[in-house]
């Protein structure tokens, strides 16, 4: 027999067949780790000691109490803002204009404040203050749904040009001395101070003191998670999400559930706004700078948490200690706290990298096919006749005896190698 | 070694850890038509496709008049004269058909660097390198022309497309747009191109499965001519009419493996099934007997247009009853998609109306027609698009229609409903899955079939509107499809059946409806019509619902009230009421 010309590759790669659990807690545990070291290098190739730089990361994070209430700070707009996207996101709906809805709630819990400052009690003025935000960023992305309801636009352009049109309103109140919003005084403007008594409290559990919105981030997320797991409009997300025609077919008014559920998005996202302002995270003010780019890594974290609200806070509490810590090693070390957004990097690129682990297994050819050749098929072929593909196998033994046969002559070739062409798999 | 157009050794294909092939041995002689027979999910396609370049075995040898060769690419087996048609035509819409055959076209390489280095230094004086030089640039300024030359298209071209047209028979004109041709026209320009490359070989991979019968019959007169001219032919295709019809041989391939190869004249239908399926298999689709009664679902003067504003159903009339099998025959695309979406609710009716147990639905939003109901499925080609959300899991899809439940203010889906449910059709119509969590798109496409007909069926239904149910479905599945829907007419239940399979339909169906371009053709009885004169129908050839008394197509006993009219019994055209 002539030995076949197809190369033989020296990795086998095969679609895994069962998705074992915890195997993608593993995997993706892998690729931060992976990110990590290749930050690592990049840190020691700019001439600092990498091991000192994430000692110093770290304990920029929880060295002190201080630390930690800066990094809850840090941490609670991202979650808040990427729950909001992720229930667009699980209809696919692209919503990436999260940053024009903190924006626009955040102006307008801002214009609320100062139109209230302290007419109504405490408690109530500031309620009445972060329904105004939700209501603000919610309507603001309801414009982009109504337009997609109506005509069919593409929401990912739409909502990325309100961005920016959120961004230059508040441009323009700031550079034009709008009286209403604008502090008196004769240096560069800056927007007033909301009155006290519209200031988020903090809640003091024992001797610790949090800030109110960790508990209202908390709530959002279990609201979030039970929504879209367990009640109908969860349900009409998904399949509205999976398959638009299919949901019309099961009488689902598509466009409304679209414009509620973009709403209820945006809705979410613009209470970070509200929050922002009415918290001491911005000074209990307006600013251009109010989101600190929360808008778009949120996208980021929606992603790599692949929509589930608990990988989300996970995702969240990572990138908020990336953030911080970058930030402290950056005073501490002098080292760019760009470092951040470079580890950031990193890690989406490995997730997405190892992505590939998870639905594939790769397996080291086996170099003495001849002495196996007596078994009549390899490992991978064997499990495929116990249980992925019923159809291909309920061959019986008398063949199996014949083509051992076979094997022992052309081993090397009819053993063990599959080539990776996965792409082209299940086309038969 | 005997001569083989192409013979076949123990070609072994894995895909991951699925085995396409197995140990596959095929030969196919010079001028011959070999049938290759089995069921979806074979092989076949994955054998050929390794012989047009597409895969690579993984084992086995491949040898084509005797020599042994190694086909890494679609142009390694263009240039050993092997042509594919593949099942999904490979066209561009825009371009002629001409254009379309000379895209294709090879320039053949000019290698002027080894030119280049052929040149002789003769020795080492000014003169000998300055008449190199002279040499080389003389050969770059050929080059030059030669790619010009080619960069035009040979002007013999017309000829020679029209001499492969006029020599095998083939009905199409060369310079017609692409998207202006029928179905059938794409596949003859397939053959056509593979042709004009001068294959000798080829390949069609179910060339039968898009066609009419009348245009099956043309395109086996034009595969005769070129067997008569010497090209050796592979057809791959399930329907064993027509392997019976055309082929030499017939080499039948079971779950990845070769089985055997029979003489066609030597053979039987019901041999051929029983090694194509691997055991017996009892072919006769039972038309079982029902009560029928009254018409459940009438429409009458219905006028609907398609997404692109042209009118797709054109002033029909029909009914089904109660207990019967109304089979809708036609070409694809003229008008049954747009049917069934009007009878669901899904679209706009111009005109016309859609009467259920003399109720007009007309309106109705889907979920009102759902609760009179009135099921749909329609199996689209992609076999996912409507009725199921593929990402969801079996327990998530089978309660689509009624997740809200009873009680509005609950916001909660009810799981424990979904997964007993899901659990019981997965039992009843023994689906294949690893559980009921399993995403639908995970199954195999009659699993997924099983899926959607179970959901509409347990939702006792009693109007089912089903479109290609058995579409791309091996035979024991449809064979599991259609005793479903056997069991729903014994039940009572109305059903319309729109087919694409002509033996299907008048097998299974009690009366059938053909379409064409939108119009009724007429409404035949099962039993008392032939193929052929569907197929006559389905080409708008046959009329029979034309010069007929204006209440055609409409019950006698109808449930729709008209004073203005006198309803009489229609009884001409092959229709009889049972009344």
């Amino acid at each position: 027999m002539t030995h076949n010309n197809v190369r033989q590759p020296l990795f086998q790669i095969s679609k895994r067949t069962e998705q074992k659990k915890g195997l993608g807690i593993l995997v993706n545990l892998a690729a931060v780790l992976t990110a990590l070291v290749l930050g690592g290098i990049f840190v020691a190739c700019l001439g600092y000691d990498p091991f000192k730089f994430y000692a110093k990361v770290f304990a920029g994070c929880f060295e002190s109490p201080i630390y930690i209430k800066l990094l809850i700070r840090t941490i609670i707009p991202l979650l808040i803002t990427s729950i909001g996207l992720s229930v667009a996101f699980k209809m696919k709906f692209w919503n990436i204009g999260a940053e024009g809805q903190i924006l626009m709630g955040a102006l307008s819990a801002f214009t609320v404040s100062l139109l209230l400052k302290d007419s109504v009690p405490s408690f109530l003025g500031i309620l009445i203050v972060l329904l105004s935000g939700t209501l603000g960023g919610g309507l603001y992305g309801l414009i982009v749904a109504a337009f997609k309801a109506k005509f069919n636009t593409n929401e990912t352009l739409l909502t990325l040009m309100f961005n920016y049109i959120a961004l230059y309103i508040v441009f323009y109140l700031l550079n034009n001395n709008v009286k209403f919003f604008i502090a008196a005084g004769n240096g560069i403007p800056t927007f007033k101070l909301i009155d006290k008594a519209l200031w988020l409290s903090e809640i003091k559990i024992g001797d610790l003191s949090f800030d109110t919105s960790l508990f209202i981030a908390i709530a959002i997320v279990v609201f979030v998670a039970i929504y879209l797991k367990f009640t109908k409009q969860g349900y009409q997300i998904s399949v509205v999400g999976d398959s638009p025609n299919t949901a019309k077919y099961a009488g689902m008014k598509v466009k409304r559930i679209m414009l509620r559920t973009m709403f209820l998005s945006s809705a979410i996202i613009g209470l970070v706004g509200a929050l922002q302002v009415t918290g001491s995270a911005a000074s209990h003010t307006m600013s251009t700078g109010i989101t600190n780019g929360v808008g778009w890594t949120a996208i980021i974290v929606a992603w790599l948490a692949k929509l589930n609200p608990i990988a989300i806070v996970v995702v969240s509490i990572l990138m908020g200690i990336l953030e911080q810590g970058s930030n402290v090693a950056r005073s501490a070390m002098g080292i760019s706290a760009a470092m951040a957004d470079v580890l950031q990097g990193l890690i989406l690129f490995t997730i997405l990298a190892f992505d590939f682990f998870i639905n594939y297994k790769v397996t080291r050819r086996k170099k003495f096919a001849l002495q196996e050749a007596s078994a009549p098929t390899t490992e991978t072929t064997t499990d495929t006749d116990k249980d992925s593909t019923p159809q291909l196998t309920n061959e019986n033994g008398e063949e199996n005896n014949e083509v051992t046969e076979e094997n022992n002559m052309t081993c090397d070739q009819s053993i063990n190698e599959i080539v990776t062409d996965n792409d082209k798999e299940g086309k038969e | 070694m005997s001569n083989y157009a192409i013979e076949l050794r123990n070609i072994t294909k894995t895909f991951g850890s699925v085995v396409a092939n197995k140990n596959v041995n095929l030969t196919l002689e010079q001028g011959e038509i070999l049938s290759l027979l089995g069921e979806n999910g074979s092989g076949k396609t994955t054998l050929m496709n390794m012989l047009s370049g597409i895969y690579k075995p993984n084992a086995g040898q491949i040898f084509v008049n005797g020599q042994e060769v190694v086909i890494q690419s679609p142009e390694d087996s263009k240039k050993l004269g092997i042509g594919m048609v593949h099942q999904h035509f490979k066209l561009v819409d825009i371009f002629s058909c001409a254009d379309n055959i000379w895209m294709g076209v090879d320039t053949p390489t000019y290698n002027l660097k080894e030119k280049l280095h052929n040149i002789e230094l003769e020795d080492n004086t000014f003169k000998s390198k300055f008449n190199r030089f002279g040499k080389q640039l003389g050969l770059v300024f050929k080059a030059m022309g030669y790619h010009i030359a080619n960069a035009f298209l040979a002007p013999s071209r017309n000829k020679k497309i029209k001499s492969i047209i006029e020599k095998f028979g083939f009905d199409i004109d060369p310079n017609k747009k692409v998207y202006e041709m029928s179905v059938s026209e794409k596949q003859s320009l397939e053959i056509v191109k593979v042709l004009y490359y001068g294959a000798k070989t080829i390949i069609l991979d179910e060339p039968t499965a898009v066609l009419t019968l009348q245009e099956i019959q043309k395109l086996f007169a034009i595969l005769k001519k070129m067997k008569e001219n010497g090209h050796s032919i592979i057809i791959i295709t399930h329907k064993l009419n027509e392997v019976k019809e055309i082929s030499d041989r017939v080499a039948i391939m079971r779950k990845g493996e070769y089985i055997d190869t029979v003489d066609t004249k030597s053979t039987s239908i019901q041999q051929l099934t029983d090694l194509m399926v691997g055991k017996k298999i009892n072919l006769q689709i039972n038309r079982v007997q029902s009560d029928i009664a009254g018409p459940l679902l009438e429409i009458r003067d219905l006028s609907i247009k398609n997404d692109e504003g042209a009118v797709a159903i054109d002033n029909v009339n029909f009914y089904i009853r109660s207990g019967e099998i109304l089979g809708v025959a036609g070409i694809a695309g003229c008008g049954q998609k747009e049917l069934c979406e009007a009878i669901a609710g899904l679209r706009h009716i111009e005109s016309g109306m859609i009467n259920h147990k003399g109720e007009s639905i007309v309106g109705l939003s889907p979920k009102a027609i759902i609760a009179k109901g009135i099921s749909m499925s329609f199996i689209p080609e992609d076999r996912l698009g409507m009725g199921l959300a593929p990402s969801l899991s079996i327990a998530d899809n089978v309660i689509l229609k009624d997740y809200m439940g009873d009680k509005w203010y609950n916001p909660f889906v009810n799981r424990k409903i979904a997964r007993e449910r899901a659990t019981r059709i997965v039992k009843e119509l023994e689906v294949v899955t690893p559980s009921i969590d399993t995403p639908v798109r995970r199954l195999s496409g009659g699993n997924v079939q099983k899926v959607l007909l179970g959901r509409e069926i347990d939702g006792d239904p009693n109007v089912i509107v089903t479109a290609y149910p058995v579409r791309g479905l091996d035979i024991n599945s449809s064979y599991a499809i259609y005793d479903i829907l056997n069991k729903e007419k014994q039940k009572g239940t109305g059903i319309l059946f729109v087919g694409e399979d002509l033996d299907v339909l008048l097998a299974l169906c009690d009366k059938i409806m053909v379409l064409c371009h939108g119009k009724v053709m007429g409404v035949v009885h099962a039993e008392k019509t032939t193929k052929e004169e569907l197929g006559l129908m389905m080409t708008g050839s046959l009329d029979l619902s034309e010069s007929k008394h204006k209440n055609y197509g409409i019950a006698a006993d109808s449930n729709i009230v008209d004073p203005t009219e006198q309803v009489t019994d229609s009884v001409e055209g092959g229709e009889n009421d049972p009344q």
